[in-house]
C-alpha cells in the first residue's frame, strides 16, 4: 500500500474505530440524550469512515470497497491511533476522548481543505461541519464534569491521567506524515498540534484541567500495532461478515 | 418527461426523516437533467451517516420511473457540503407548522464553541423562553429543547 493511501487510511480508520466504540454506548448511556446524542455521533463517524475508507479503496486500486476494508483486514492492518480503540471507561473517559479527537479532527479538517485530493477534500469539508457539533456537545461535558462535582472532577482527572499520554503519538510524524506532506494530499500531522492546543486549552481551563507534561511515551496504532483491546473490538465488529460472507441487508 | 414534470414528480418525493419537507425543499437535489425518456439526478447528502442518504436516492429513482422515467441515473455530488441555507424559506415555514424550530442562524457563520444560542422560538408558541435539553435529538440534524412557557418539547433543525 502506498504512503498517501495508508495516510488517509488513518483517518479513516480512526473514524471507524471511535465510531465502533461509541455505538457500544448504545442502551448504557446515564441518560437517555446521553444515549441518543453519543450513538448519533457514532453515526456520523461511521458515514465519515465509509466514505473515506471508499477513497482509500480507489487509492489502493486492488478493488476493494469500503465494506472489504471496513471488516475484512486483520488487526495490523488498521491504521487508527490507539487512543481510540481504549476501552471506553466510564462516561467522563468517554466524553473525554471525544472531546480531544473533535477537536483534532476539527484542526484536521480545516488544514485539509487544501488537499491535493479533490475527493479527500470535499469528504473533509462535510465532516468539519459534524464535527463542530461534536467538539461543541463533547466539551460541554468535559466542563460540566471537570468543574462538577468532587466526584465527577476526581473522575476526570483519572481520565485525563489516562488518555493524555495517548495523544502524543498524534503528533509524531514518520515518513507517511512526510510524504502525505510533499505531495500534498494532507499536512504532516505534527503541524496541527500547536492549532489543536489552542481548541483544547481554553475548555480545559473552563474545566479545572491542566494539560499533563510530555512523556517519552508513544503508542503506535498508527503504525498497525495495536494495544491488547484492539483485537476484542474488531471481533465484535467483524462477527457478522466473516460469519456470513456477502450478507445484505 | 419534460424538466417541469420531473422537478414535480421530485417535490412530492419526501424526506424519511422529516415527510413534511420534499427532497427539494430539503434543497438536496442539485441538478436535474431530462433528455426524452432519461432522468438525471444529483444528489447531495445532508450528512455523512445519515441513514435516509439510500432511502432518498431509492425512492427518487421509483417517483421518476412511476412518472414515466425510463432510464434514471443517480448521481452523489459531496462538494460543496450541503448546508441548512439551502433550505428555502416556505419549507421552514412548513418545519414550524410540523413542530419542528427551523434553523435559524446561517450557517457559515461558525458559533464559538462554548456558545449555545438562547433565542430558539418555540413552533407552538412562539415564546423564546426555551431550553436546550441534548445537542441531539431523534436524528443527528435535530438538537432537543424544551419550552419553558407552554411547557411542550420540540426539536430544533440546527444550522450545519
Amino acid at each position: 500500500m502506498d504512503a498517501n493511501t495508508l495516510y488517509v487510511l488513518r483517518i479513516a480508520d480512526a473514524c471507524l474505530i471511535h465510531g465502533q466504540r461509541l455505538a457500544e454506548w448504545c442502551g448504557h448511556a446515564p441518560v437517555l440524550e446521553e444515549d441518543i446524542a453519543l450513538t448519533n455521533v457514532a453515526l456520523d463517524h461511521i458515514g465519515q469512515a465509509r466514505s473515506l475508507l471508499a477513497l482509500a479503496g480507489v487509492l489502493e486500486g486492488r478493488g476493494r470497497d469500503e465494506d472489504a476494508l471496513a471488516f475484512l483486514r486483520a488487526e495490523r492492518e488498521y491504521r487508527n491511533p490507539t487512543a481510540l480503540e481504549l476501552p471506553n471507561g466510564d462516561f467522563a473517559r468517554t466524553v473525554l476522548r471525544s472531546f480531544l479527537w473533535a477537536s483534532f479532527m476539527k484542526v484536521l479538517c480545516t488544514a485539509l481543505a487544501a488537499s491535493t485530493n479533490a475527493q479527500l477534500a470535499a469528504i473533509v469539508a462535510k465532516s468539519l461541519k459534524e464535527v463542530r457539533y461534536h467538539q461543541q456537545h463533547a466539551g460541554d461535558w468535559v466542563v460540566r464534569l471537570g468543574d462538577g462535582s468532587e466526584e465527577s472532577a476526581r473522575r476526570m482527572g483519572d481520565a485525563l491521567a489516562l488518555l493524555w499520554p495517548y495523544t502524543a503519538e498524534w503528533f509524531a510524524d514518520d515518513e507517511i506524515d512526510a510524504h502525505a506532506a510533499a505531495s500534498g494530499i494532507g499536512p504532516a500531522w505534527s503541524s496541527l498540534q500547536s492549532a489543536w492546543r489552542a481548541e483544547v486549552e481554553p475548555v480545559f481551563a473552563e474545566a479545572m484541567l491542566t494539560p499533563l507534561a510530555d512523556t517519552p511515551f508513544r503508542s503506535t496504532g498508527k503504525r498497525g500495532v495495536h494495544s491488547e483491546h484492539m483485537g476484542f473490538l474488531l471481533a465484535e465488529m467483524q462477527s457478522l461478515p466473516r460469519a456470513f460472507p456477502g450478507a445484505v441487508w | 418527461m419534460n424538466l417541469d414534470h420531473a422537478w414535480a414528480t421530485l417535490n412530492g418525493v419526501p424526506d424519511p426523516e422529516v415527510p413534511v419537507l420534499s427532497v427539494v425543499d430539503l434543497g438536496i437535489v442539485r441538478e436535474l437533467a431530462v433528455n426524452d425518456d432519461e432522468v438525471s439526478v444529483t444528489l447531495t447528502p445532508t450528512y455523512s451517516g445519515c441513514p435516509a442518504t439510500e432511502v432518498i436516492q431509492e425512492s427518487v429513482v421509483k417517483a421518476l420511473r412511476d412518472a414515466g422515467a425510463r432510464d434514471v441515473t443517480v448521481t452523489t455530488r459531496l462538494d460543496p457540503a450541503w448546508t441548512t441555507d439551502w433550505i428555502n424559506p416556505a419549507a421552514a415555514e412548513k418545519l414550524r407548522a410540523y413542530g419542528i424550530a427551523p434553523p435559524h442562524l446561517k450557517a457559515a457563520e461558525a458559533q464559538p464553541l462554548r456558545f449555545h444560542p438562547k433565542d430558539i422560538a418555540c413552533p407552538r408558541c412562539a415564546s423564546t423562553h426555551t431550553q436546550r435539553l441534548s445537542a441531539f435529538g431523534s436524528t443527528a440534524c435535530k438538537a432537543l429543547y424544551r419550552c419553558l412557557d407552554c411547557l411542550e418539547p420540540f426539536e430544533h433543525f440546527k444550522p450545519i
